[in-house]
């Protein structure tokens, strides 16, 4: 009962925050439903015994992409009345994209997915079996070859980033920290004989 | 689970909150008057020592004042983000208590096996901390932006990229300490930790523990990393904030501290285990706080001694210096781990072979 309401709350709450997400005027606003919608999604895996998951959701897209995104959005200079000139124009496609998804999401509903009986009522772990560990056992042995692609992938994103922004230039001062800590006496003090 | 068990579940936990949350926001308002002692005691003077016996009312004077302060809302803010960015770096300072243990006990006996003083004794409890402080970026970019003037935003870009930066040399520290413990439970981390000072981790990680403190210390903007409030940039991202709601930002401010205390103290000195077996009768409880008032001293040291960082160089430290350093001891560590011969070094800290 507990759970259910749990579940209720969750849910509940991660349509609210994406319904506030896509109708909220302010971008800076949307962000933060957006944040608060991983919340609630990090609190559904909660409920599902898949603490590390949750976690994870929290960490990196709430503590890494999400300030990324924001840096972004702060950065840009919102026209409202500029952003409405379009709507007519996109009016019909958009439109169409929102009943097609309508159609699919009440035939889901209707084919006895979410019916009483049918809900996914898994059986809870022992206190004692550790989500992470068993995460750990599976990705590393099983799913290794597809983990280290993946590894491989970001490693030559990041380089990527790296080597398109950085620019070498050649007006600005750096300073060698290293060469500064080793300046002795001698090399900066000289005698004068007066 | 009938109502009345849920209703006596509900008080239960919120008393528990209240255990925790009430005594850290006391120790918050010391904390800030035993910083102006201590380091008017360095710097040969009084400090504060007028209201009360030797100034110990000084904090309520001071929370008062600020309460009483009126609140100014600059006319171009955003009023929500405004009010709710204060409000967003106190909440994750607050939370990550939830998985602090602070000890094991067995009630005097009554209980048959020691349970340990937690919220939440959770299995993931590391990463929730990690997770949770990742999140105070948004108070602090909030503030910035929210304010809608210049010198705040500024300052909030700045103190994001610092907390940013030093949050990933915090972490990458941290993987050395699940390496030995083999656990994210904070409370198994601790009893890894058992059989005195040898088997402490400050030992074998040592440089580690360098580097989450002194990034634990840039996370929360404390002195050598407090360029976001300083004079150029008129107070950093809490310029614009007067009263109660720039008190709400000091006390998420030492919140963090003392919630790196402890966790330093639980990481890396043994949590609220007794140095050697003749200290044992002290309880446990006792000798975490004590670890952790001594890190908050060498938090208010720090700020009494040590000039401030310049921007390139905070960024140089924490990118070049700390990063490097942390892979370096995860591959030490590793080879230590798996090499036959070397294990037999690693074995007498290793919590699961």
């Amino acid at each position: 009962m507990l759970e259910t309401a749990f579940f209720n709350l969750f849910a509940g709450l991660s349509i609210f925050a994406g319904l506030g997400v896509v109708l909220s005027r302010n971008t800076m606003h949307a962000v933060m439903f957006l944040i608060f919608c991983f919340f609630n999604a990090a609190g559904l895996f909660f409920l599902l015994d898949a603490e590390f998951l949750g976690i994870i959701l929290i960490l990196i897209y709430v503590g890494a992409v999400m300030v990324l995104f924001m840096f972004a959005i702060m950065m840009l200079e919102v026209n409202v009345s500029k952003m409405r000139e379009g709507f007519q124009q996109y009016l019909p496609i958009g439109g169409m994209i929102a009943v097609i998804l309508m159609i699919e999401f009440v035939a889901a509903s209707t084919t006895g997915v979410f019916t009483e009986g049918a809900k996914a009522t898994a059986e809870h772990f022992a206190q004692d079996v550790n989500n992470t560990k068993e995460i750990g056992k599976v990705l590393y042995t099983k799913y290794l070859l597809g983990f280290e692609i993946a590894a491989i992938i970001l490693l030559v994103a990041l380089v990527g980033a790296i080597v398109l922004t950085i620019r070498g230039r050649k007006d600005a001062k750096y300073q060698n920290v290293s060469k500064q800590v080793n300046v002795r006496r001698e090399d900066r003090v000289r005698k004068v004989s007066m | 689970m009938s109502g009345l068990d849920m209703a006596i579940q509900g008080g239960i936990w919120a008393l528990e909150i209240l255990a925790i949350a009430v005594p850290v926001a006391l120790s918050v308002a010391y904390i800030t008057y035993c910083e102006r002692r201590v380091i008017g005691f360095m710097q040969a003077r009084k400090g504060c020592n007028r209201v009360g016996p030797a100034g110990l009312l000084q904090p309520l004077a001071d929370g008062l004042k600020l309460v009483l302060k009126e609140t100014i809302i600059p006319a171009q803010a955003n009023k929500l983000l405004f009010i709710g960015a204060p409000l967003l770096s106190l909440m994750p300072a607050l939370v990550a208590f939830a998985v602090v243990p602070f000890g094991e006990t067995s009630l005097f006996g009554v209980w048959e096996t020691p349970h340990i003083m937690a919220i939440s004794n959770l299995n993931v409890g590391l990463l929730y901390v990690m997770a949770i402080a990742s999140l105070s970026v948004y108070g602090v970019l909030m503030a910035g932006w929210a304010s809608n003037s210049k010198y705040p935003i500024m300052g909030s870009i700045r103190s994001t990229c610092q907390m940013i930066s030093y949050e990933i040399a915090m972490g990458f520290g941290l993987v050395t300490v699940m390496m030995l413990a083999g656990s994210l439970n904070l409370a198994d981390i601790v009893h890894a930790q058992a059989g005195g000072i040898l088997h402490w981790y400050m030992i074998p990680l040592f440089p580690m523990l360098l580097v989450f403190f002194i990034s634990g210390c840039a996370e929360t903007g404390r002195t050598p990393f407090d360029l976001t409030e300083t004079e150029e940039l008129v107070a950093g991202y809490y310029t614009e904030y007067s009263g109660m709601w720039f008190a709400t930002f000091s006390l998420a401010e030492y919140g963090a501290m003392i919630l790196i205390s402890l966790l330093t103290s639980i990481l890396f000195l043994g949590g609220w285990y007794a140095p050697i077996a003749a200290l044992d009768f002290i309880p446990g409880t006792i000798w975490l706080l004590g670890k952790s008032a001594l890190l908050i001293f060498v938090f208010i040291w720090f700020r009494a001694t040590f000039p401030r960082y310049r921007y390139d160089q905070m960024m140089r430290l924490g990118w070049k210096i700390f990063l490097p350093w942390t892979f370096g001891w995860i591959f030490v560590i590793g080879i230590f781990i798996y090499t036959p011969g070397l294990d037999s070094i690693i074995d007498f800290w290793l919590a699961w072979r």
